[in-house]
C-alpha cells in the first residue's frame, strides 16, 4: 500500500437545515458530521450502519449529488470538495455512484441502450458508432444479452436492473465507484450472482469500490476494510475480519450482535442493544452513543472522544476501545464458525 | 398492438375519437360536401328560414343560407381557433412551468404568482375584456384565448415537473453531468407528457367552447364568417318560429366539446403510466 | 408433538390477471402445531404471502381457491361464510403482523382510538359482554392494552395511547402492530416479514419480543420471511417454498444442517457466510403463467432427471418432522 490512496476524506461535513413552516432554520440535521477516510487503489471499502446513520449521504456528497458543507474531498490527488458541479464533472467522471434501486435512476421513458449511451453522449467526444462500440462491450461484461437495449427498464427483472446500473457507471471507465446498497431488495440466490459479478468486473476494469450496505455479512464476505457509522460519523474502522472477529466500538459490538448467524448463537438468547438511535437533528452530548452504550461513563457523556488509532491499522472512537470490552451477549472469543464456512478465511 | 386493444376497449375514448374524426373530415372536405358551398357568404332571401328536410337538411337561417353547409365551413374556423389558440397557450405555458419547477427561486416564484393572478381571473372575462380591447377579429379571439389559457399549462407543468424532479432517475442524470436543458427536455418533458396531452386535449373543448362565447356575444369573426357563436347569436330572435336555427350549431358545438372530453378522458387512461401498471397485475 | 393446530391440504390458488391465469399455489400442504413458530421461507415470488393471505381469508378479489382445505382449530375455514370467518376467526383467534406498519394504521386517528376500536369488536371478553360495549369492559380493555404496551416493552403506554402513527418510529410503530395482533388472544398470529423494513439492531429486539410474547401466550405464529438468517433466530420449524410449491419442511436445525431438497441446499449456498466465491442458483425463477410441468425447480435443479419434468413429487417423510417433495432428495445419497 505505498501508492498514493485513490481517495482521501478530510473532516467531510454534509449538513441540513431543518426549517419550520416559515422556512426559518430551526436546526441542523448533520447527516455527514467529520469524516476522515482513505481508500486505497483497488481496495474494497465496506461501510455499514443503520438507517440515518448518513452512508448515504455520504457516498452521494463524494459523488458531488450533494455538496459538501465542510471539510475537503482530494480524488486522485484533486480537491474535488469545493469544485463547482460544472468544473467537478470531468474529474467526477472516473468517480461513479451506483444507485441504490436502478430501477428507479433509470429513465422508464428511455430505452437501456439509449440511457446507457448518455454518459458517453454527455462526456466524450466519440462518434455514434464508438459509442455503440462501447455499449455493447460494456453490456457484455456485465453479462447482459444485446436485446435489452431495446427493452425499457420496467420490461427486465431487479437483477438485472443492477446489471444495467452498474453498466452505466462503467461506460465512462471510472476508477472509483461508490455502490449503494446494490444488493438490497434482491434474493439471496440472485444477490450471489450479482455479487460475483462485481468481483469479476473490478478485476476486468481495475475498480476501486466504495460499498454501502445495511447487510453486515454481504460486507464482510465482499469487502477489504470496513468502516462502522452511527449519526453522522465513523466510529471504527479497519480491516474486514479483525473489525469482525474483534470489535473494539461497544456499536460495532452490539451491531455484529444483532445480526443473525445461522448455526451461531440465537440473537433472541441474548440480551441486546436497547432503544433506537436518536435522531441526526438533535444529536447527544459527548459521545454519541453514549444514551444506548452498556459502558457508558461520565466522561462519555461530557467528552466527544477521536477515531484513535488501535494496533493494526484500526481506529474506533472510543474512550476505552483499547482496554477490551465486552458486551453480555457478544462471545469474547470469536464466535465458532458456522458448519459452511471454511476455516481457511479466518485470520490468524 | 396491447395499445390499440386497450385503446378499442376505453369506449369514452373511441366515442371521442369518433367525434373529433367526424369534425376534421367536416372540416377537410367541407367543399365537397356542402350541398350549398355558395351559402358560407353569400345568400338567398328566397329561402329564408326554411325548415330541415331533403334540399336543406338542417334548415336555412335568415338570410337564407342553408345551415348545414355554414355548420360544415365554420368547423373548419372552430379547429383553426381551437388549434392555434390552444397550442401558443401550450408553448408559453410548458416552457414557463418547466423552467419554473425544475430552478426553485425568486424567478420560479414569479412565473408562479404571475400564473396566479391570471387564473384568479375568471377566463372568460378576462377573455372578453382583452378581445373587446383588440376589436372583433378572429387572431384577437385566438390571441386573448390563448392569453388566458396558458396558466392552466404553466400551473399543470409545475406542479409535474417538481415532482419529477425529486425522481432518483433525473437526480442521476444530473449526477451524470447532464445540462438542466438536457434534464427538462430530454427526461422531463418526455415522463409529463402524457399529462399534458390529456390536459391540452380537454383544454381543446374548453377553447371551443369559450371561442363560441366570444362569438355570441359578438367579439368573434365578423360576418359573414360562419361562426358557430355567431350563428346562435343571430337564432335568439327566431327561436320561436325555427327551433332549427339555434339547434343545429348548439348541438354541434355540444358534440365537439364532448368530444373532446371524451378524448381526453381516455387518453389519461390509456396514457397514465400507473393506471396501465396496475391493469398489468404487475 | 402436539395437535395441529393449523392444517393446510393441497391448496391451490391461480390469480386472474390481464396476461392470463397465474398459477400462484399449486398443491401446498403445511400443518402448524400448538404454539410453535412455523417459518415460512422462499424468495420473491414463492408464493408465501399469498399462502399466508389464503390462510387469512383476505385474498385479492382476481383470486381463486381451485382444491385443497384448511383446517384450523378443526375446522374448514373455507367452508365457513364471510360473516362467521369474519366474527369468530379473523383478527380473533387468527390475527395479522404486517411487513408494513405504516400502511396499517389510519394517519388520522391516535394509536389510542386504533386499538379502542379494535377491543371494541375482538377483545377476548366481548362474548361475555351483553350489552353492546358496557363500561366495565372498556374499562377491562384498557387495563389489557396498557399491560400488553408494558409487555411489548414501549415507554410510557398512557401518553403513546395519545400520539399518532407518524410520531412513532419504524420499530415502535412494529411493537404496537405486535400488540394489537396479540391483544385479542389469538391461537395463530401471521406475521408477514414483519422485520424487512427494520434495522439489523431493531430487528433483534423486535424478533426477541414476537419470540417471547407468543410463548407466553401459547399462540402459534407463521412467520413468512425471504430471510435465512431470521427464519434461524425465531422458528421452530421451517417450510421453505419454491415458485408455488412446498419444497422441504424441517425443524430448524436439520434444515440447516442435512437439507435434503437441492433447492434448499442452493439457497444455503448462496448466502453470504465468510467464503470468498459465492454460489447463485443459476436461470431464474418461473413464470407463473407457464410453470413447468412436473416440480417446478426442474428446469435449475442440477440433480433433476426425467421424471421431475413429468410428475410432481408427492410429501415423503425422510426423518421426524422432516418432509420433503423431491425425487432425487440429497439425503439419500450421503
Amino acid at each position: 500500500m505505498n501508492a498514493p490512496p485513490i481517495l482521501v476524506l478530510n473532516d467531510l461535513r454534509r449538513h441540513f437545515a431543518i426549517r419550520n413552516a416559515w422556512g426559518v432554520r430551526t436546526a441542523w440535521l448533520r447527516a455527514v458530521d467529520g469524516i476522515d477516510l482513505e481508500i486505497g487503489r483497488g481496495e474494497i471499502l465496506g461501510v455499514v450502519g443503520e438507517s440515518g446513520c448518513g452512508k448515504s449521504t455520504l457516498g452521494k456528497t463524494i459523488a458531488g449529488i450533494q455538496r459538501p458543507s465542510g471539510g475537503s474531498i482530494r480524488f486522485e490527488e484533486h480537491e474535488i470538495g469545493n469544485l463547482s458541479p460544472s468544473a467537478g464533472r470531468a474529474l467526477r467522471s472516473r468517480l461513479q455512484y451506483c444507485y441504490q434501486d436502478p430501477g428507479a435512476s433509470l429513465d422508464p421513458r428511455w430505452t437501456i441502450g439509449r440511457s446507457l449511451e448518455e454518459p458517453l453522449v454527455i462526456h466524450t467526444r466519440l462518434s455514434h458508432r464508438e459509442r455503440t462500440a462501447r455499449v455493447h462491450q460494456v453490456l457484455e461484461a456485465v453479462g447482459l444479452p444485446l436485446r435489452h437495449l431495446a427493452l425499457y427498464p420496467h420490461e427486465i427483472s431487479g437483477g438485472q436492473q443492477r446489471r444495467v446500473g452498474l453498466a452505466r457507471v462503467l461506460m465512462l471507465r471510472p476508477s472509483l465507484v461508490i455502490l449503494d446498497e446494490p444488493t438490497s431488495g434482491l434474493d439471496v440466490s440472485v444477490q450471489a450472482t450479482v455479487l460475483n459479478l462485481f468481483a469479476t468486473l473490478r478485476e476486468a476494469f481495475a475498480l476501486t469500490y466504495m460499498f454501502i450496505s445495511h447487510d453486515l455479512s454481504v460486507v464482510r464476505m465482499f469487502s477489504h476494510r470496513i468502516a462502522v457509522m452511527y449519526l453522522g460519523r465513523v466510529v471504527e474502522i479497519g480491516e474486514t475480519e479483525q473489525v469482525f472477529t474483534d470489535p473494539r466500538h461497544p456499536y460495532t459490538q452490539s451491531l455484529l450482535a444483532a445480526v443473525p448467524t445461522i448455526g451461531g448463537r440465537r440473537v433472541t438468547e441474548s440480551s441486546l442493544l436497547e432503544g433506537e438511535p436518536p435522531s441526526p437533528g438533535r444529536l447527544p452530548s459527548g459521545c454519541r452513543f453514549h444514551p444506548r452504550c452498556p459502558h457508558a461513563t461520565t466522561h462519555c457523556v461530557s467528552v466527544d472522544p477521536a477515531l484513535m488509532p488501535l494496533p493494526g491499522d484500526r481506529r474506533a472512537a472510543c474512550h476505552y476501545a483499547d482496554n477490551r470490552v465486552i458486551v453480555p451477549g457478544v462471545p469474547a472469543s470469536p464466535p465458532a464458525p458456522p458448519p459452511s464456512r471454511q476455516a481457511g478465511q479466518q485470520p490468524p | 398492438m396491447k395499445t390499440l386493444r386497450r385503446i378499442l376497449r376505453d369506449r369514452a375514448l373511441v366515442a371521442g375519437l369518433v367525434i373529433i374524426s367526424l369534425l376534421v373530415l367536416a372540416a377537410v372536405f367541407a367543399g365537397t360536401l356542402a350541398t350549398f358551398p355558395g351559402d358560407v357568404t353569400g345568400f338567398d332571401p328566397g329561402a329564408r328560414l326554411e325548415p330541415p328536410g331533403p334540399v336543406y337538411y338542417l334548415g336555412t337561417d335568415r338570410m337564407g343560407a342553408d345551415l348545414y353547409s355554414r355548420l360544415l365551413f365554420g368547423a373548419r374556423l372552430t379547429i383553426m381557433v381551437a388549434v392555434l389558440a390552444t397550442a401558443v397557450a401550450v408553448l408559453i405555458g410548458v416552457p414557463m412551468g418547466l423552467v419554473a419547477g425544475y430552478h426553485r427561486g425568486w424567478f420560479s416564484d414569479l412565473l408562479m404568482r404571475v400564473s396566479d393572478v391570471f387564473l384568479a381571473i375568471p377566463q372568460i372575462v378576462l377573455a372578453i375584456a382583452i378581445a373587446q380591447t383588440l376589436g372583433p377579429a378572429i387572431q384577437n379571439v385566438i390571441l386573448a384565448l390563448s392569453a388566458t389559457y396558458w396558466p392552466f399549462w404553466a400551473r399543470l407543468v409545475y406542479a409535474e415537473t417538481r415532482s419529477q424532479r425529486n425522481e432518483t432517475y433525473v437526480e442521476a442524470a444530473v449526477a451524470m453531468g447532464a445540462s438542466p436543458f438536457r434534464v427538462m427536455v430530454l427526461h422531463i418533458l418526455p415522463n409529463i407528457a402524457s399529462s399534458i396531452i390529456v390536459r391540452t386535449t380537454i383544454g381543446m373543448g374548453g377553447t371551443i367552447l369559450a371561442a363560441a362565447a366570444l362569438g355570441f356575444l359578438g367579439l368573434g369573426a365578423p360576418p359573414p364568417a360562419p361562426e358557430w357563436g355567431r350563428m346562435i347569436a343571430e337564432s335568439r330572435e327566431y327561436l320561436p318560429q325555427a327551433w332549427w336555427y339555434a339547434t343545429a350549431p348548439g348541438i354541434a358545438i355540444l358534440l365537439v366539446v364532448i368530444g373532446f372530453n371524451l378524448l381526453g378522458d381516455g387518453l389519461r387512461d390509456v396514457l397514465d403510466p400507473r393506471i396501465r401498471r396496475g391493469a398489468d397485475g404487475n | 408433538m402436539g395437535t395441529d393446530l393449523l392444517r393446510v391440504e393441497e391448496l391451490s390458488v391461480t390469480f386472474g390477471t390481464e396476461g392470463g391465469v397465474a398459477q400462484v399455489l399449486d398443491q401446498v400442504s403445511l400443518s402448524l402445531q400448538l404454539g410453535e413458530i412455523m417459518g415460512l421461507v422462499g424468495e420473491s415470488g414463492c408464493g408465501k404471502t399469498t399462502l399466508a393471505r389464503a390462510i387469512l381469508g383476505v385474498l385479492p378479489a382476481n383470486a381463486t381457491i381451485r382444491q385443497g382445505r384448511i383446517i384450523f382449530g378443526g375446522e374448514d375455514l373455507l367452508a365457513l361464510t364471510p360473516e362467521e370467518a369474519g366474527s369468530r376467526i379473523r383478527g380473533r383467534a387468527m390475527t395479522f403482523v404486517p411487513q408494513d406498519p405504516v400502511g396499517s394504521f389510519s394517519p388520522l386517528f391516535t394509536i389510542g382510538d386504533q386499538i379502542a376500536e379494535l377491543m371494541r369488536w375482538k377483545s377476548p371478553d366481548r362474548e361475555a359482554d351483553t350489552r353492546a360495549y358496557s363500561r366495565s369492559r372498556r374499562r377491562s380493555d384498557l387495563a389489557r392494552t396498557l399491560a400488553m404496551l408494558r409487555a411489548v416493552q414501549l415507554p410510557d403506554p398512557p401518553q403513546l395511547l395519545r400520539r399518532y402513527p407518524h410520531e412513532l418510529s419504524g420499530g415502535q410503530r412494529q411493537r404496537v402492530m405486535i400488540a394489537m395482533a396479540l391483544l385479542p388472544e389469538p391461537k395463530l398470529v401471521i406475521a408477514d416479514e414483519p422485520t424487512t423494513a427494520l434495522d439489523v439492531t431493531i430487528q433483534a429486539q423486535i424478533l426477541k419480543l414476537l419470540r417471547t410474547l407468543a410463548t407466553e401466550s401459547g399462540a402459534s405464529v407463521l412467520f413468512t420471511t425471504h430471510d435465512l438468517g431470521t427464519a434461524w433466530e425465531i422458528c421452530d420449524r421451517i417450510t421453505v417454498m419454491y415458485a408455488g410449491q412446498e419444497a422441504e419442511t424441517a425443524g430448524v436445525a436439520p434444515f440447516f444442517e442435512r437439507p435434503a431438497h437441492p433447492y434448499t441446499r442452493l439457497l444455503l449456498d448462496s448466502l453470504p457466510t465468510g467464503r470468498t466465491s459465492l454460489q447463485g442458483i443459476p436461470g431464474s425463477v418461473p413464470s407463473p403463467f407457464a410453470p413447468p410441468p412436473g416440480c417446478r425447480f426442474n428446469p435449475r435443479c442440477p440433480r433433476a432427471t426425467g421424471v421431475c419434468a413429468e410428475v410432481h413429487p408427492a410429501e415423503a417423510e425422510i426423518g421426524p418432522g422432516h418432509a420433503i417433495r423431491c425425487h432425487h432428495p440429497l439425503l439419500a445419497a450421503s
